[in-house]
C-alpha cells in the first residue's frame, strides 16, 4: 500500500492522511461496462432467437443500470474506500446471468417440461432483493468488527440452517438432495448459502481468539506440529458436522465447500502447514469412507468417471434402483459443441441438458454460446473476485478482518472450482449454484451479502487513517522516531 | 498472517487455472471430437436445419423439404409421388434414419460433404443460408410412370426394371406394392404409425423388388442359354437345327423334361425354341455345355455378383458343382437359378447393345447447390457377354417371339421388338401361382437401341391359367418402352 502525503511541505506529522484514492469514479466507469455488456448480450440472445430486439431491452437496461446505480451509490455513501472491482465484476456476472436464465426461458424444449416456470423475473426480483441486502449490509454494518461479538451466536444460527433441510415438513428433497427447505408462499431456499456466511463469520471469531494456542502449543512428530488433543477438538467438530451434511443431506459441494473454508482459515490463522496437511487427510478419510457406503456418491463418481456409460444407463430401464442421469455427458457436448468462440448467444443447444440446465448447469450454456472464450472470460473474472477479496484480507489491518475476508473468499472460491470442474467433468459432479449466474434466490441473495461483507472490510481497510487534530504547536513538538 | 494469505491468493489462482485448463482440454482438444459423437443430439438438429438437396427426375424435383411443426428437427422430407418413387430414392426419416438414394448420396443432399467444402466456405462468407447438393438421375418420368401404372393396375406384386442399353442409365425402376416415405418422414407419433405398419404389412411395400429380390427367372433364362450356346459354338446360327430329341431324358436321371403342351422341339432350330420357349431344347444345351461354361456365360452377363447403382442389388444367382441333370434344369431358369429384375434387364440390353454390356446407374450427376457439377457418371463397359456377330442372331430369334411367338403383346407399330417371355414354376411342387416374366428391347429404325425392359409379376390372386409372361407382363414392358421412344422424339 502506498503511503502519501497530503502535502509535500509537512513532512512533519507522524500521521497523515495516508490511504489509497477512493477509486469510487473507477467503479463508476467499470459499472457502465458491467451493465453496458448484458445489455448488449440481452439484444444478442432477441436478435439470434426472434430475430428481433427483445422488446423488454430498454426495461432491462433500464432496471438493471438502476440497480447498479443503488449500489454503486450506497458504496460511495457508506463505504467510499472501497475496492473499485469488486461491485462491478458482480454485477456483470449477474447481468450475464440473467440474460442467460432469459436465453433458456425461450426454450422449446425446457417450456415443455413439467413444472416450467419462466425463471428470469423470479431471477430479477431476487437480483433486486440482493442488492437491496448489499445496501443494507453496507448501512447497518459499520464496522465488520461488529460481527466478532456474535461469534458463537453465528455457530448456533449456522448450525441451524444447515439442519433445518432435514426437519420433517420443512426440508424437501429435491433430485436426491436434501438441502432445500420449502417456505410456504416464498418457495424453496436453500440454507446452505447462507450458513456459508455466517460460519466464516464463526470460524473467524473462534480462531481469532484460539490461534494462538492452535500455532503454538502443539508436538514435533516427524517434522509436522501435531496439535494437542483439546486443540483438535473444534477442527474434529466441524469435520463430523461436514460427514453428517454428506450423509443425510448427500450434499457433497456443501461438504467439501464448508470443510475447506475452515481448513483455510485456520491455515491463515495459524500459519502452520500442519494443518492442511491434517486438514486434506481428514476430508480424504470423511469422503472414502462415507464413500463406502452411500450409493448416491458412488452413482456421482461413476458418472464422473465414465459419463458415457451412465449417458447410455440413462437411456435404458436399469434394475439398479438408481437414478440415472445423462446430465453430465449432456453437459460435456455442449461445452464440446461450443468449441473455441461458440455458437452465439441463444444459438446453441444447451437446453438439451433438460432439468437444472439455467442451475447446477448453467456454466454449459456459457461454454456452448459463449465458447472457450467466453468460458476463460467469466472464469478470469471470478478468479478476479477472489483475488481482491484475498487482496482484501492482506489490506485488513484486524486479524477478525483478514480471516473474514480470506473465508468468504477462499469459499467463493471453492464454490465456483467445485461446480465449474464438476460440470466440465474435472471433478464429479455436486449440486452447487455458480455465484450469480445460476438461478437461484437463496444464490444471488447469499452472494450480494457476501459481496457486500468484503466491500464492508476493504473500506475499512482502506480507509486512511484519521488526520491528527491540528496542533498548533506542530512546529515545535520534538519528533522521537524509534529507528 | 500476510504470508499464508499469499499462498492461499496462490492457491485460489491454481484452482482457476485448473480450471482454464480443464475448459482447454474441453473446448480445444476434445472439441470435435465431443461435437461430432453421434449421440450428441446437435449433430442431429444441425443435419435438419436446413432444407436437404433435392433428387432430380428429368430436370424436376420428386422430392422437398417441409417445415416440421414439433420436434428440434426444423425440416422434413417430403415427396411427390412418393409410392411412384421410393424404389429410386428410398426415404430419409428423422427417426428411421435413411435408405438407397436418400442415404448413399446423404453426404451431398444434407451439404456435409467434402467435396461441399469450397462451396458452403464461399456461402458461409458471403452469408447464404446453408443447402445440400442435388442428385440428379437418369431415370425417365414417363417411363417410370408407364411402369407403375402398368403393375398397380396388375394390382399383384411386382417389379420392372428399364435400362438404356448404350450407356447403363437406369429409366425405369418400379416396384408394387410401394409406400410413401412421406409418411414417415419426420418424428411425431403418426410418422412413427405409419412407419411400424409399413412394417408390419403382409405385402411388405418397403421392399425394393427391382432390386432386392431374386425370382426364379423361368424361360426368360433361355436368351442367356441361346448366348453360351453361340459363344461356345456349339450352334452356328439361328436356323441350324439343333441336335434335340423329343422326348428327352436329363443325363443321369430316368427323367423326362417336359415342354408345356404340345409344340415342335424335336431338333428344332434355336430360332424356333425361342420362340415356342422350348424346355427340352435349352435344358440340352445347358447339359451339353455343361455347369462351368454355363456358368461362365452367367457370370458375363452379370450373375453372382452384387450391383452398385450406386444403391446396392441382391446378387442373382446361377450355382457352381452342379451335375449335368441340375445343370439342365437351370439352363431352363429353374433350380436353383433366380434374378433379380435388374439382372434380366441386362440380359435383355446386352443383347440389344450387340453383345456390350454396361454397367447400370441411376444417378447421372451430383451438383451442388448453385448447380455446379460435383461429380459425373460416365458409363462403363461391364463386360461382353456376345460377340457383335452372335449378337445380333440371338436379337433376330428374339424379334421372332415377338412377331410370331409369345411375346407379341409387345409388339410396337414401326418399331422392332425382341422379346422373351417367361413363366417361372415356384412353390413345392409347383403349387403355388408362377412368376410372370417378359424382358424386352425396342430398335428404332436407325439401328439404335433406346430401351431394354425386364418385367416381372407375383400374382397370388390371379387365375393360375391367366398368368404367362406374354399375357401379364408382355403389356406393361410395350408401354414402359413407348413411353420412352415418345421422350425421345
Amino acid at each position: 500500500m502506498s503511503s502519501t502525503t497530503n502535502s509535500p511541505t509537512h513532512h512533519t506529522s507522524t500521521i497523515g492522511a495516508i490511504g489509497a484514492p477512493s477509486r469510487r469514479n473507477t467503479e463508476l466507469a467499470l459499472l457502465v461496462f458491467a451493465v453496458a455488456i448484458p445489455v448488449f448480450a440481452y439484444a444478442n440472445v432477441g436478435l439470434a432467437i426472434n430475430n428481433q430486439v427483445p422488446a423488454g431491452l430498454l426495461a432491462y437496461g433500464l432496471g438493471l443500470g438502476l440497480l447498479a446505480g443503488v449500489a454503486h451509490l450506497a458504496v460511495r455513501k457508506f463505504a467510499p474506500y472501497a475496492d473499485p472491482l469488486l461491485l462491478p465484476l458482480a454485477t456483470l456476472l449477474n447481468g450475464l446471468g440473467l440474460v442467460v436464465i432469459w436465453r433458456l426461458d425461450q426454450s422449446k424444449l425446457l417450456q415443455s417440461l413439467k413444472g416450467f416456470s419462466p425463471a428470469a423475473p423470479r431471477q430479477l426480483l431476487y437480483t433486486a432483493l440482493g442488492i437491496a441486502l448489499f445496501a443494507v449490509v453496507l448501512i447497518f454494518l459499520k464496522d465488520h468488527r461488529v460481527l466478532q461479538r456474535y461469534t458463537y451466536i453465528s455457530m448456533a444460527g449456522a448450525l441451524v440452517l444447515l439442519l433445518l433441510p432435514l426437519v420433517p415438513g420443512l426440508g424437501a428433497d429435491i433430485y436426491g438432495a436434501k438441502i432445500w427447505i420449502r417456505i410456504p408462499g416464498l418457495g424453496s431456499l436453500q440454507p446452505g448459502e447462507f450458513a456459508k456466511i455466517i460460519l466464516a463469520v464463526f470460524f473467524a471469531g473462534y480462531l481469532m481468539v484460539k490461534r494462538d494456542a492452535l500455532a503454538l502449543a502443539s508436538r514435533r512428530f516427524m517434522g509436522l506440529y501435531l496439535p494437542r488433543g483439546r486443540d483438535l477438538g473444534p477442527i474434529l467438530v466441524v469435520w463430523a458436522m461436514s460427514i453428517l451434511i454428506l450423509v443425510f443431506e448427500t450434499d457433497l459441494g456443501t461438504s467439501l465447500l464448508f470443510f475447506g473454508m475452515f481448513v483455510v482459515m485456520l491455515y491463515v490463522a495459524t500459519e502452520r502447514t500442519s494443518w492442511i496437511v491434517f486438514g486434506l487427510l481428514m476430508s480424504a478419510v470423511g469422503a472414502v469412507g462415507v464413500a463406502s457406503f452411500e450409493s448416491h456418491i458412488q452413482t456421482r463418481v461413476q458418472a464422473w468417471l465414465n459419463p458415457m456409460r451412465e449417458y447410455e444407463l440413462s437411456r435404458q430401464v436399469t434394475h439398479d434402483g438408481i437414478l440415472h442421469s445423462d446430465q453430465l455427458q449432456q453437459s460435456l457436448w455442449a461445452f464440446g459443441s461450443g468449441g473455441t468462440l461458440g455458437t452465439g448467444l441463444g444459438q446453441g443447444h444447451s437446453d438439451l441438458i433438460r432439468f437444472a440446465a439455467n442451475s447446477d448447469f448453467i456454466f454449459a450454456t456459457f461454454g456452448e454460446e459463449l465458447g472457450l472464450a467466453g468460458i476463460m472470460a467469466i472464469l478470469l473474472i471470478y478468479g478476479l473476485i477472489v483475488e481482491r477479496g484475498v487482496r482484501t484480507a492482506l489490506a485488513a489491518r484486524d486479524p477478525f478482518g483478514k480471516l473474514l475476508a480470506v473465508g468468504l473468499s477462499g469459499a467463493f472460491a471453492l464454490q465456483v472450482f467445485v461446480v465449474a470442474g464438476g460440470v466440465m467433468g474435472l471433478i464429479p459432479l455436486t449440486g452447487m449454484t455458480m455465484p450469480f449466474l445460476a438461478s437461484g434466490g437463496s444464490s444471488v441473495l447469499a452472494n450480494w451479502a457476501l459481496i457486500g461483507i468484503l466491500i464492508r472490510i476493504s473500506d475499512t481497510a482502506r480507509r486512511p487513517a484519521p488526520a491528527p487534530a491540528t496542533n498548533p504547536d506542530a512546529e515545535m513538538t520534538q519528533v522521537v522516531r524509534p529507528s | 498472517m500476510n504470508k499464508p494469505l499469499r499462498r492461499i491468493a496462490i492457491f485460489c489462482g491454481l484452482l482457476v487455472l485448473a480450471l482454464l485448463i480443464r475448459d482447454n482440454y474441453l473446448q480445444y482438444v476434445k472439441a470435435d471430437q465431443l461435437a461430432s459423437q453421434k449421440d450428441n443430439r446437435r449433430v442431429a438438429i444441425q443435419r435438419y436445419a436446413h432444407p436437404r438437396g433435392d433428387i432430380i427426375v428429368d430436370g424436376n424435383p420428386i422430392t422437398g423439404s417441409a417445415v416440421s411443426k414439433s420436434g428440434d428437427f426444423k425440416y422434413k422430407r417430403t415427396y411427390k409421388d412418393g409410392p411412384l418413387w421410393a424404389p429410386v430414392t428410398g426415404y430419409s426419416s428423422q427417426a428411421f434414419d435413411g435408405s438407397q438414394l436418400e442415404k448413399i448420396d446423404d453426404g451431398i443432399l444434407t451439404g456435409t460433404d467434402d467435396r461441399l467444402f469450397f462451396r458452403n466456405t464461399l456461402d458461409m462468407i458471403t452469408g447464404k443460408p446453408k443447402q445440400g447438393g442435388n442428385v440428379v438421375t437418369t431415370l425417365n418420368a414417363a417411363a417410370q410412370k408407364a411402369a407403375y401404372d402398368g403393375l398397380a393396375k396388375q394390382g399383384g406384386k411386382g417389379a420392372v426394371v428399364a435400362l438404356e442399353p448404350s450407356t447403363g442409365k437406369i429409366l425405369a425402376m418400379a416396384s408394387y406394392p410401394s409406400y410413401d416415405p412421406s409418411s414417415f418422414s419426420g418424428y411425431s407419433d403418426s410418422d412413427a404409425k405409419a412407419w411400424n405398419s409399413l412394417r408390419d404389412d403382409k405385402a411388405d411395400p418397403m421392399q425394393n423388388r427391382a432390386l432386392r429380390e431374386t425370382y426364379p427367372p423361368g424361360s426368360t433364362f433361355k436368351v442367356v442359354t441361346a448366348a453360351a450356346a453361340l459363344e461356345n459354338g456349339l450352334y452356328k446360327s439361328a436356323d441350324e437345327k439343333t441336335n434335340s430329341p423329343l422326348p428327352w431324358t436329363m443325363p443321369g436321371t430316368t427323367t423326362q423334361l417336359k415342354n408345356e403342351g404340345n409344340i415342335p422341339c424335336e431338333n428344332a432350330t434355336l430360332r424356333t425354341a425361342l420362340q415356342y420357349s422350348c424346355n427340352t431344347v435349352f435344358g440340352k444345351i445347358g447339359a451339353d455345355l455343361g455347369n462351368d461354361k454355363m456358368l461362365a456365360e452367367a457370370k458375363k452377363f452379370g450373375f453372382d455378383s452384387e450391383q452398385f447403382t450406386p444403391v446396392r442389388s441382391n446378387a442373382s444367382v446361377f450355382s457352381d458343382n452342379m451335375n449335368q441333370s441340375q445343370t439342365a434344369l437351370s439352363s431352363i431358369g429353374q433350380y436353383n437359378t433366380a434374378a433379380t429384375p435388374l439382372q434380366m434387364a441386362m440380359v435383355a440390353s446386352a443383347v440389344a447393345n450387340d453383345g456390350k454390356l454396361m454397367k447400370p446407374y441411376m444417378v447421372d450427376k451430383l451438383q451442388s447447390s448453385n448447380l455446379d457439377t460435383v461429380e459425373q457418371t460416365e458409363p462403363q463397359e461391364m463386360s461382353r457377354p456376345l460377340s457383335s456377330e452372335n449378337a445380333q442372331i440371338l436379337q433376330s430369334m428374339m424379334q421372332t417371339v415377338v412377331e410370331k411367338g409369345t411375346g407379341t403383346n409387345a409388339k410396337i407399330d414401326g418399331v422392332t421388338v425382341g422379346g422373351k417371355t417367361g413363366t417361372a414354376q415356384h412353390g413345392v411342387a409347383n403349387s403355388a401361382n408362377p412368376y410372370a416374366w417378359f424382358l424386352s428391347y425396342a430398335k428404332l429404325s436407325d439401328g439404335s437401341s433406346p430401351v431394354a425392359v425386364a418385367v416381372v409379376i407375383e400374382d397370388e390372386s390371379a387365375n393360375r391359367d391367366d398368368i404367362s409372361g406374354g399375357g401379364l407382363a408382355a403389356p406393361i414392358a410395350k408401354n414402359v418402352m413407348q413411353a420412352v421412344i415418345q421422350s425421345k422424339k
